[in-house]
C-alpha cells in the first residue's frame, strides 16, 4: 500500500489508518498482542477512540444541533459525517465546517429543513469566539467622519463578524436550544438573518431586521456606504437605515472606517 | 435593482448622527423592546457551556465507533418544539438501513 | 538549552521542580481564581490555544500572571513518517513564545496520516527507520522552539509484529540521538504494562529516569481483549489508581521530586476533586523531599 512518493519506513501508516474510520475492513496486518493474541479488539481501541473524539469534537460544538435531535439521533448522524468528512487540521475547534452541508443533504433530516441554518449559526458561533481579539469601532470615530465622505465611506468588518441568511426561523431556534430553559412554542415562521459578534470575549447573536443582512454583507465586502445603503434600501421597502447603523455600532460589527481620500 | 437609488451625503450625515446617538442614549423599557425586534440580542454569551471541542490527549472509555444501521430515536427538542403550520415536525422514522 | 526564566521574561519565576500541579480547564476557572497558590502549576494542551483570540488566551494569560504553565503538544504527529505540519509548528512556537512554559512536552505517538487529522495518539512500530523519522522530527521542534523538548511515552493497546526495539530502548535512543527530556506518564506505563504482558516495575528500572523532567499521572478504565483479559484504556476520566500511586512513589524516590501533573481528560469532577489529587501528588513529593529523596541530575529540568 506504499505510496511510490512516501518516504521509506512510512509503510505502517497507510494501512494503519484506512481501517480507522471504516469498520467493515478487517484489522491492518502485522499488529496484535503480546504473544499470540490477537489484535482484533486492541485495534477496536484506536478505531473507537478517533471516531468518539470526533463525534464528541460536534457535540462540543453544535449543541443545539444535539439538543433538537437528541443524543442517540446526534451521535448516529455526526459518526457517518465523521466518515465522509475527517478534519484536516489538528485543531478540532475548526472542524466541522461542512456539517451543515452535510445536514442539508441528510435524507433522516429532511422533515427539519431548518437544521442546517442552525448548524450555520453554531459554526459560526465557534468562529466568533476563537477570532482575533479587536476594539470595534468607536461611535465616536464613525461620527467624526466628514459629512462629505460618507457616501464612499467603507467599513473594515470585525476579525469575529458573521452574517447569516436563513429562510426559516433559524435564530429563534437557535437561541431557544442553546438556552437551559425548556423550549417553547416557536411561533415565528418568516425566515431569519443572523449577526454574530463578539466585541469583546462574549459571543452575541443577534437577529437581523429586514434588509439588515444585505446591508452588512456589502458593508463586510468593502461596499462604500452609500451603495449598500441604497441596495438595502432597495430589496427591502421596510429597510431602515438609521436602526441599522446604531445596531451594527451597538453590536461591535466593525472594527474601523477607512475615509476616502478627498 | 434596475434603479440605482443616490444616497446623499447630507442624509447619510443625519442617519450616522442619529444612529451614534441613539446608542449613547440609555434606552428605555420600550425602546428595549423595539430593539429585541431589530438587532435584539438574540442570545448572548453562554461562553462557559458552550466553549466548544478542547483537544485531549486520553483514550474513549465508552464504545461507539462501529453503527452504520439507523436507529430513529426522537428524544430531541424537535419532538416538543411546535413550529407553525407543522412544516417542521418531528423526525420521521425510516424503517430501512442506511447505506454504510 | 535556555530556560523560560531568563532575565527577559515577561512573567514572575516560579520554580516547579517538587511540586505538583492539574490539568486546566475552563470550568474550573472560577474555582482556581478564588483562591491563590492552588497547585504548584497548571499544564495545557498546546492545540486549544491555538486560535487567533477570545476568551481562551482571555484565561490563560491570567492564570499565567499567577501559575507557571506547562505547555503540553497533543498533535504534532511526531510519530508519523511524513515531514512535520509547517503551520502546526510556527503555531507551537508562536505559543512557547508567548507564554514562556517551564515545560514543553510532545508525544511519541502520531496523529496526522496524508492530510488527515485522527485525533489520537496512534501508535508507531519501533524501527532504525522510525527512529530516524522521530529524531528528525523532535531535532525539528526543539530548533523551532529554542528549548528542550520532553517526550512522554505512550499508553499503547498493540504491538507492532515488525518492532526491532522495545519501548525503552526506542526512547533510550532518542535521548541519546535528540538530546530531548523525557516526560514520564506512569499511568501509561501501567496501561501499556498490562495491555502488552510486560512489568511496569521492569520498565521504570529500564526507563532512563535521568532524563526525565516532568511525571504525568491519570485514571484509566478496565475493558477486556480477544482473549477475554484485562485491556485498560487510557481515559483520564477517574482518579488515579492504588498501583499507579505505588509505582509513582517508587519513581519519586528513586529519581527525585520531579513536577507532576495530575490529568483529568474526561468526566472532569469538580475543582476540589482534581486539586486533592494534586494535592496526593504534592504530599508524595513533599514526604520524599523531607527525607531526602535521592537526586538524579535531571538535564532535562534544566
Amino acid at each position: 500500500m506504499q505510496q511510490p512518493n512516501s518516504p521509506p519506513g512510512a509503510a505502517f501508516a497507510g494501512p494503519f489508518t484506512t481501517p480507522l474510520l471504516d469498520p467493515d475492513r478487517p484489522t491492518p496486518p502485522g499488529v496484535g498482542g503480546p504473544g499470540e493474541k490477537a489484535g482484533d479488539v486492541r485495534y477496536n481501541v484506536y478505531r473507537n477512540n478517533v471516531t468518539v473524539s470526533l463525534i464528541d469534537a460536534l457535540a462540543d460544538t453544535f449543541p443545539a444541533v444535539r439538543r433538537i435531535v437528541g443524543e442517540t439521533f446526534f451521535r448516529d448522524m455526526a459518526r457517518l459525517y465523521v466518515r465522509r468528512e475527517p478534519p484536516r487540521s489538528p485543531l478540532l475547534f475548526d472542524y466541522g465546517h461542512g456539517f451543515a452541508a452535510f445536514i442539508d443533504g441528510f435524507e433522516h433530516t429532511r422533515p427539519l429543513p431548518w437544521l442546517g441554518d442552525v448548524a450555520r449559526i453554531e459554526r459560526a458561533w465557534l468562529d466568533a469566539y476563537h477570532a482575533a481579539d479587536r476594539d470595534p469601532l468607536a461611535p465616536e470615530k464613525l461620527a467624526s467622519a466628514p459629512q462629505d465622505a460618507l457616501p464612499a465611506l467603507r467599513f473594515q468588518p470585525h476579525p469575529a463578524t458573521r452574517v447569516l441568511r436563513s429562510a426559516y426561523p433559524a435564530v429563534t431556534i437557535f437561541a431557544a436550544n442553546r438556552a437551559s430553559g425548556p423550549v417553547g412554542k416557536i411561533l415565528e415562521r418568516d425566515g431569519e438573518d443572523a449577526l454574530v459578534t463578539r466585541p469583546a470575549l462574549d459571543v452575541f447573536v443577534r437577529k437581523l431586521p429586514p434588509g439588515g443582512a444585505v446591508f452588512l454583507t456589502l458593508l463586510c465586502t468593502g461596499k462604500p456606504l452609500g451603495e449598500a445603503a441604497a441596495a438595502a434600501g432597495g430589496t427591502e421597502p421596510g429597510f431602515d437605515l438609521g436602526a441599522n447603523i446604531a445596531g451594527m455600532m451597538e453590536a461591535g460589527a466593525f472594527a474601523d472606517i477607512l475615509v476616502p481620500d478627498a | 435593482m434596475s434603479t440605482k437609488t443616490v444616497i446623499g451625503a447630507a442624509y447619510l450625515a443625519s442617519v450616522v448622527a442619529g444612529a451614534v446617538a441613539a446608542g449613547a442614549m440609555t434606552t428605555t423599557a420600550a425602546q428595549a423592546q423595539e430593539k429585541e425586534k431589530c438587532y435584539g440580542v438574540a442570545m448572548a454569551g453562554q461562553n462557559d457551556c458552550a466553549a466548544g471541542p478542547g483537544t485531549t490527549c486520553k483514550g474513549t472509555s465508552s464504545v461507539d465507533y462501529q453503527g452504520n444501521s439507523w436507529k430513529l430515536v426522537d428524544a430531541g427538542t424537535c419532538a416538543s418544539m411546535e413550529l407553525p403550520e407543522n412544516r417542521m415536525g418531528s423526525l420521521e422514522p425510516l424503517e430501512r438501513d442506511l447505506p454504510s | 538549552m535556555p530556560h523560560a526564566n531568563n532575565g527577559n521574561s515577561r512573567f514572575s519565576a516560579f520554580p516547579v521542580s517538587g511540586r505538583s500541579g492539574a490539568s486546566l480547564k475552563h470550568t474550573h476557572l472560577n474555582a482556581i481564581f478564588s483562591e491563590r497558590d492552588q497547585v504548584g502549576f497548571f499544564e495545557v494542551h498546546a492545540e486549544n490555544y491555538m486560535g487567533a483570540g477570545g476568551p481562551p488566551h482571555a484565561a490563560l494569560s491570567r492564570v499565567r500572571r499567577d501559575y507557571p504553565v506547562l505547555l503540553h503538544g497533543v498533535c504534532m504527529s511526531i510519530g508519523a513518517p511524513q515531514p512535520l505540519d509547517e503551520a502546526h509548528l510556527a503555531r507551537f512556537r508562536s505559543l512557547v513564545e508567548r507564554y514562556e512554559p517551564a515545560i514543553v512536552s510532545e508525544h511519541l505517538a502520531w496523529s496526522t496520516h496524508d492530510d488527515v487529522f485522527y485525533n489520537d495518539l496512534l501508535p508507531l512500530p519501533y524501527t532504525n527507520e522510525t527512529l530516524r523519522h522521530v529524531c528528525e522530527h523532535i531535532d525539528q521542534v526543539q530548533a523551532a522552539i529554542g528549548r528542550r523538548l520532553l517526550l512522554e511515552n505512550p499508553s499503547t493497546y498493540l504491538v507492532f509484529a515488525e518492532s526491532d526495539y522495545d519501548e525503552t530502548g526506542f526512547i533510550r535512543e532518542i535521548v541519546d540521538r535528540t538530546g530531548c527530556g523525557l516526560l514520564l506518564d506512569v499511568n501509561n506505563v501501567f496501561v501499556s504494562a498490562t495491555n502488552q504482558g510486560f512489568s511496569a516495575l521492569d520498565y521504570l528500572a529500564d526507563f532512563p529516569l535521568e532524563h526525565v523532567g516532568e511525571i504525568h499521572l491519570a485514571g484509566h478504565r478496565q475493558q477486556s481483549d480477544d482473549e477475554g483479559e484485562p485491556l485498560l484504556i487510557d481515559s483520564h476520566d477517574g482518579p488515579v489508581c492504588d498501583a499507579v500511586w505505588k509505582l509513582y512513589d517508587i519513581v519519586i524516590g528513586r529519581a527525585g521530586t520531579i513536577p507532576t501533573l495530575v490529568e483529568w481528560d474526561g468526566d472532569i469532577p469538580d475543582w476540589p476533586i482534581l486539586k486533592a489529587e494534586a494535592d496526593a501528588a504534592q504530599a508524595v513529593l513533599d514526604r520524599h523531599a523531607a527525607t531526602g529523596a535521592r537526586k538524579i541530575h535531571h538535564a532535562a529540568a534544566e
